[in-house]
């Protein structure tokens, strides 16, 4: 049921010319997303979601587009050939689903190869009982070490684009 | 073939299907950049329901359970939200940028800036 | 959006319990969901409800971008020098074992000093992003 709204907002928010209420329906989408991960077990990326994806991506939409414009134009052309090009691609894609292990199977080969081992030793190694912090922070701790990199990145390259404009139009000015 | 079994992926391949249709077909640049985001969040969803394990709890270690969802794919998702919402940001700033160059943010207004550019 | 007495109000009510639930979540981290991600995302998003309803001038003056950016720099480093003094320890890099003389305590100490340092820079760096594109108009 969830899958169904979360699919339906998905699509609106594309199908809508105005950007305002594609960002809006952006957000719900999000929000909707969050409950799902939630009714699949996945607190932590629920939490995550409702804060970035319905908070901070809706804020920080609004400002672009209200720095932009908010009425996207008609299309010139029709657009045949990406839909067929997404439908082939998507067509394709089930037919590979044929084969994967059905959904929520304990034996599929995602939950037996080092899962277990998290689940069996995370407390006893790291005194964590939150498995997911302790691979985080702890078994994976390179890879977060890249992504907190990444976010540093981003925020210095979001500094730079739009602050570098602003100096150079006072010089402009002046 | 069992319908219901697959019906998360299908979902995810859908999502990701309207994304990519969205970042083809769609000339307004945070238009484009919508339908990124809802290709990031179909290979989310496709992570969370592989790592799901019927029956089972968040992964959580607590007494009086024994099943946990597999929480490796929580990780990875986990982490690729913020770097998700991070793209999304330098995308949008230099949305902005290029609206303050070319006064447009229409990929084929844009392109046509251009070619007129490297006529003269 | 300063004139509306209800935003105002009810802004001034909520901002000092979402920073609270951000350290919660900041610290809370290992138990329940929540973690530096989380948390940085959540005291950024307090000081961005302050922006929105204060305009973004008090808050700027709250969280100048200097700072932002060195705090940002600061919570990689951290990230990074727990790594480091690892090494030093006589481990590997980021291998908290060696931090304390059980194991398991060094990688929960380990661990609770780098969602410290996620949570900053992750804070620093919202604040950053949204800042710059507050300040464009």
């Amino acid at each position: 049921m969830l899958l169904v709204f979360v699919l339906a907002t998905g699509i609106a928010a594309v199908w809508l010319r105005n950007l305002l209420a594609s960002a809006m329906l952006l957000g719900i989408y999000s929000l909707l997303m969050a409950a799902l991960w939630v009714v699949l077990d996945a607190v932590d990326v629920a939490f995550t979601e409702a804060a970035v994806g319905a908070g901070l991506t809706t804020a920080l939409m609004l400002f672009a587009i209200w720095l932009t414009g908010r009425q996207e134009k008609p299309p010139v052309r029709k657009p045949w050939f990406p839909l067929a090009g997404a439908l082939i691609t998507g067509g394709l894609l089930i037919f590979g689903t044929i084969d994967m292990p059905k959904f929520g199977d304990p034996q599929a080969p995602a939950q037996v190869h080092v899962a277990p081992y998290y689940l069996e030793n995370a407390e006893a190694q790291t005194g964590v009982p939150n498995v997911v912090t302790s691979v985080l922070a702890s078994y994976r701790g390179f890879d977060t070490l890249g992504e907190v990199t990444v976010v540093f990145t981003a925020g210095m390259g979001v500094v730079v684009l739009l602050g570098g404009l602003r100096r150079r139009r006072r010089t402009d000015e002046t | 073939m069992d319908v219901l079994g697959h019906f998360n992926y299908w979902v995810a391949i859908a999502l990701a299907m309207v994304g990519l249709y969205a970042v083809t077909a769609r000339g307004h640049l945070i238009k484009k950049l919508i339908g990124l985001s809802l290709f990031q969040t179909s290979v989310f969803l496709l992570f969370i329901s592989i790592g799901k394990v019927s029956g089972g709890t968040a992964p959580i270690i607590a007494e009086g359970f024994t099943v946990y969802s597999n929480p490796l794919t929580h990780v990875l998702i986990l982490t690729a939200i913020v770097v998700s919402v991070a793209t999304l940001a330098v995308g949008l700033a230099l949305t902005v940028a290029i609206k303050r160059t070319y006064g447009t943010e229409e990929d084929d207004e844009i392109e046509a800036l251009d070619r007129a550019e490297d006529e003269q | 959006m300063k004139d509306y007495f209800v935003l105002r109000v009810m802004a001034k009510l909520l901002i000092p319990f979402i920073l609270l639930f951000g350290f919660y979540v900041q610290m809370h981290g290992d138990y329940g969901p929540g973690g530096g991600f989380q948390a940085g995302v959540i005291i950024a998003a307090a000081l961005i409800l302050y922006a929105i309803v204060f305009d973004v001038g008090p808050a700027r003056r709250v969280a100048p971008m200097w700072m932002l950016v060195a705090l940002s720099c600061i919570g990689v480093l951290l990230y990074a020098s727990v790594g480091v003094a690892t090494m030093m320890a006589g481990g590997q890099f980021l291998e908290y074992g060696v931090l304390a003389h059980d194991p398991a305590h060094g990688n929960h100490l380990g661990i609770l000093i780098i969602e410290i340092g996620v949570g900053v820079a992750v804070a620093a760096a919202m604040l950053m992003i949204y800042f710059s594109f507050a300040g464009r108009r």
